[in-house]
């Protein structure tokens, strides 16, 4: 018997598949909270932005003739401080708008420098194995063994208590996760055809690190950022509560807390507002970050 | 599974190496004299400064400063504090068991409200009950403890008057402590009041310590479980003719379980984490609070021996959950 | 009365951009001590029938169904309890990867001692003996210490044998073999085969063999089914359909076999892939990789009909007489009505 094939008389008529951006953002927007969680981000985002010009009072102008006054709609309260004020008269919504600034800076300052340090560390040991890898993952397991709050504390023990300081603190704390993650897709990607044929045709190592590897482990480190963001507010905001972060009278949210402590049974909305501007602000980079990893993680999709 | 444990407790070495290291450094490191920082702010005169210096080494190579510090360490002593005059282990000895009791109370609460909520979770995944626990679990990974605690402390002691707003126990009751649990050492000593009393102590900080393992438990469960459900093994159990409940709580969950301990392993150290703004807020006496304090008063040696022990706590537990998980894996545990 | 009666079943999955139909209005009964085949290639609905059949189609899939009786039982209307005593009893199934398939976490014992103890109400000490009577009959050496054993532990052959120790257990009277030997070694795969067919001889259970391989259904099975895109394309009797295949797809799959291409220099292929949700044709499914489609074929689907001692579902069946005239009829009623 001969060869027989049946042939096609026409190719089949086939939709072509989504564009990737187009599929990603299908796959996004179907999730509700994560484009909740972006909404929230782009208006804390606008708040700190327009900070001077929304808000209604300076954050650090005290007023001697309003105490502890209550939010607006409480009997006492007024309009001109709508959320009320603290124990030395400052507008408690002020505050917290310029509050907004710090955390999203103190949020993203602290990723950013994370993530470049952890990127070159990761790449380091990833490409280069041997001595370099077993040091540096070593010194990461030994960073992730320590109880992260206590970790940080102890950095602010020994630079001192500031902002800076407790930024430095979170960033090294949180520093493992993009090491262990640039190293593993690193160690994953270099074996792979594309970059041994990089290799074979001449490419540099430094330039095939950045050029050929880097590109293909964005996703998860994406995501380890967006949720970085949250724990790096957190953890600030622990530090400042604990008066190890920011100083008074920095209106930041972990420090407001702070000093709020003592009022918790007279004045309810010096205590509440400040957590619930953290709370916030953590849950939409949450959300955000777990439907980031939802759409760019293919083995989730059905 | 010898082998196993053998790799695991080698691996303990450069960790313990690694946390020794901090804790050495962390005096070093702080700005200015050790000497003059152990002595706290009283100051010093010069010759008794001179005579510290070469008591405790400080003129030798850094190297063997270490090592003596490694030799002090394993016999136990962790330096006295400046501000007590104490013993650093035995003030740790004393305090540990609050902070132990809280965590306990803490991790029973979140394995117990987490684990069943995210098995269902996973079963009835899409359900209202699904979107409900992972939106609160969400929501509780997210809090920041410290103000959770404040606000629980606003409605149930402040507004309810239901619980103690600090300590461990009303200051009427003194019970003889035996394990250092003083819900336990109540009991022991069959004073039920003085029970009721530490447990109404109890219960707020234990929820506030309980809330983000509660969340990550349940999340965790959640995915492991929605895992294993799809294996082929879930569907070969369901073709003998077993009961759903049958598949989920044991064919399903024995193999969840493998991931899940790990992750409750990993919270252990999140725990300290916690328990350090937990106690701060709520004035327990554990090590959190004694390590805050001593930060506030430069207590140098109290912060040097408390960071090493809780590193250490840390340390065994995690190896002890690596363990375990070699344990109920039974790909582990029967390798050769 | 039939052993196994469906009708018009379909199963049907949502997915984010419309509604997968993986088995699409299947018709099929099953005597006793029948050995069904049923091929196709991947994608072509022929476990997922198996799996609606077992109810083992889980969330979200959609079973739908005109009938479903097995033994003049009614699946349908049946308690969900009442079917679970059913199957794993008298329906039986055993799968594709056998080392997936068993439990990591449970002895081998155990997992046998669990059937036997649900269906038969055995005690330990009774589960155990007929636990290792079934391995000895699936020809596993040294049964008693294989009962302690963990899956990992033993190899993929071993492990289908004792999916099937498993599946024989409580004496069924159909079991559905899902690809049960794909994942194993070519010299076991006879071996698990010539096993499944002496037991199914011994106690004149039904057989389905689900199976991509024309190969196997030469050798085992009295019936075949071929399935495509979710449809039954043809079925009738094995040596009927080896000789005469009525369907392009039968001929296709045939031509397919290296046995049938000795002499060639290249082995058959069939162009083309089955096709998914977003390429489903109007017409005839197979239509755009069949040699003999018309437009006709193209825009309406044909009915699955009786046809030589069986059934197909083609507008134009290989042994047709007339076919080459309906074609030239339907390509040029075609041609007239674009003229017009």
């Amino acid at each position: 018997m001969s060869t027989q094939t049946l042939n096609a008389p026409t190719a089949a008529p086939s939709a072509a598949p989504p564009h990737p951006v187009r599929e990603f953002w299908t796959y996004f927007s179907a999730n509700r909270g994560a484009v909740a969680g972006l909404v929230v981000i782009v208006l804390v985002l606008l708040c700190a932005l327009f900070a001077p010009l929304i808000a209604p009072h300076e954050p650090n102008l005290t007023n001697n003739a309003v105490f502890l006054k209550p939010p607006f709609w409480q009997e006492g309260g007024s309009l001109s401080y709508p959320l009320g004020t603290d124990a030395i008269g400052r507008d408690i919504l002020s505050r917290l708008l310029f509050g907004a600034r710090l955390s999203l800076v103190i949020g993203i300052a602290v990723v950013a420098l994370a993530i470049v340090v952890g990127i070159v560390l990761g790449l380091i040991a990833g490409y280069f194995k041997g001595i370099a890898d077993i040091a540096i993952m070593r010194l990461m397991d030994i960073l992730m063994t320590m109880p992260s709050l206590l970790l940080a504390i102890v950095i602010v023990a020994i630079l001192g208590p500031g902002l800076m300081n407790a930024m430095l603190a979170v960033a090294i704390v949180v520093l493992p996760h993009y090491v262990r993650i640039t190293r593993a897709a690193v160690i994953a990607e270099a074996s792979k055809d594309y970059v041994v044929a990089a290799q074979v045709s001449g490419a540099q190592t430094i330039r095939l690190m950045f050029s050929e590897i880097l590109p293909n482990c964005a996703a998860p480190l994406i995501v380890q950022a967006t949720l970085g963001v949250s724990t790096a507010i957190l953890d600030a905001a622990a530090l400042g509560f604990l008066g190890l972060g920011a100083q008074p009278p920095t209106p930041e949210w972990g420090t407001m807390l702070a000093d709020a402590r003592e009022f918790v049974l007279r004045a309810w909305w010096v205590v509440t507002f400040p957590g619930l501007a953290i709370l916030i602000t953590v849950l939409a980079f949450n959300l955000l970050g777990d439907g980031l990893r939802d759409a760019l993680d293919p083995k989730l999709k059905r | 599974m010898l082998r196993f444990i053998f790799t695991r407790l080698s691996l303990v070495i450069p960790t313990f190496i690694g946390i020794t290291l901090l804790a050495f450094f962390l005096v070093r490191l702080v700005p200015g004299d050790p000497i003059e920082t152990m002595a706290g702010e009283r100051g010093i005169d010069a010759a008794r400064h001179a005579q510290l210096l070469t008591e405790y080494g400080l003129d030798r190579p850094l190297l063997v400063q270490y090592g003596k510090y490694i030799e002090r360490v394993v016999q136990g002593d962790l330096g006295k504090s400046i501000v007590t005059r104490e013993n650093v282990l035995t003030e740790f000895g004393q305090l540990f068991p609050a902070t132990i009791e809280l965590a306990i109370c803490a991790i029973l609460i979140a394995l117990i409200v987490g684990l069943p909520a995210g098995i269902i979770a996973a079963v009835k995944r899409n359900s209202i009950f699904d979107h409900g626990v992972m939106g609160i679990s969400l929501t509780g990974y997210s809090m920041p403890i410290f103000w959770w605690g404040l606000l629980l402390i606003l409605l149930f002691s402040v507004q309810l008057g239901i619980t103690p707003v600090s300590g461990r126990i009303a200051v009427q009751y003194f019970i003889e402590p035996v394990t250092g649990f003083l819900t336990v050492d109540s009991l022991l000593a069959g004073d039920i009041d003085a029970f009721w009393s530490a447990l109404s102590h109890l219960v707020l900080p234990a929820i506030v310590l309980g809330t983000v393992p509660l969340a990550v438990i349940a999340r965790m469960t959640r995915s492991a479980m929605l895992e294993v459900l799809g294996e082929d093994y879930i569907r070969t159990a369901r073709a003998k003719g077993m009961a759903p409940i049958r598949v989920v709580a044991m064919h399903a969950l024995r193999n969840a379980l493998i991931p899940i301990v790990t992750v409750i392993g990993l919270q252990v150290g999140a725990l300290f984490t916690g328990a350090i703004l937990t106690e701060t807020i709520f004035s327990w006496p554990g090590v959190g609070k004694w390590l805050i304090e001593a930060i506030s008063r430069r207590d140098y040696p109290v912060l040097q021996g408390g960071t090493l022990m809780l590193g250490v706590v840390v340390m065994s537990v995690n190896l002890f959950v690596d363990l375990l998980y070699g344990l109920i894996n039974p790909r582990i545990r029967h390798a050769r | 009365m039939p052993l196994l009666e469906i009708e018009n079943l379909s199963v049907e999955f949502p997915t984010s951009q419309g509604t997968l139909r993986a088995v699409d209005r299947i018709d099929l009964t099953l005597e006793e001590g029948e050995v069904l085949g049923v091929v196709g290639e991947s994608g072509s609905g022929k476990s997922v029938t198996m799996l609606a059949l077992m109810g083992l189609v889980g969330y979200p899939g959609r079973v739908r169904a005109d009938k479903l009786r097995f033994d003049g039982r009614d699946l349908l209307t049946m308690s969900a309890r009442e079917r679970r005593q059913l199957t794993g009893k008298d329906v039986a199934m055993i799968f594709q990867e056998p080392s997936t398939s068993l439990n990591p976490c449970f002895t081998i014992g155990f997992q046998l001692a669990e059937t036997l103890r649900k269906h038969e109400g055995m005690d330990n000490k009774a589960a155990k003996r007929r636990s290792i009577e079934l391995l000895e009959q699936v020809g596993i050496p040294a049964p008693e210490s294989r009962l302690k054993a963990f899956p990992h532990q033993m190899s993929g052959g071993m492990n289908q044998r004792v999916m099937i120790a498993m599946a024989i257990a409580c004496n069924p009277r159909l079991l559905i073999a899902d690809e049960p030997t794909t994942a194993l070694d070519v010299t076991i795969q006879a071996q698990i085969l010539d096993l499944l067919m002496s037991l199914q001889r011994e106690r004149n259970m039904a057989l389905v063999l689900i199976t991509h391989n024309m190969g196997v259904v030469a050798e085992t099975a009295q019936r075949i089914m071929v399935m495509y895109a979710g449809q039954i394309m043809e079925e009738r009797k094995v040596d009927a359909l080896f000789a005469n295949p009525q369907h392009p797809y039968s001929a296709a799959l045939l031509a397919a076999l290296p046995e049938r291409s000795e002499h060639a220099t290249r082995l058959a292929t069939i162009p083309g892939m089955v096709p998914g949700l977003n390429d489903r044709p109007k017409g005839c499914l197979f239509s755009p990789r069949c040699a003999y489609a018309t437009d006709h074929s193209r825009n309406i689907q044909p009915e699955l009909r009786d046809w030589a001692d069986g059934r197909v579902r083609c507008h134009y069946p290989l042994g047709d007489p007339q076919r080459d005239a309906a074609r030239a009829r339907d390509e040029a009623g075609q041609a007239t009505e674009a003229a017009r």
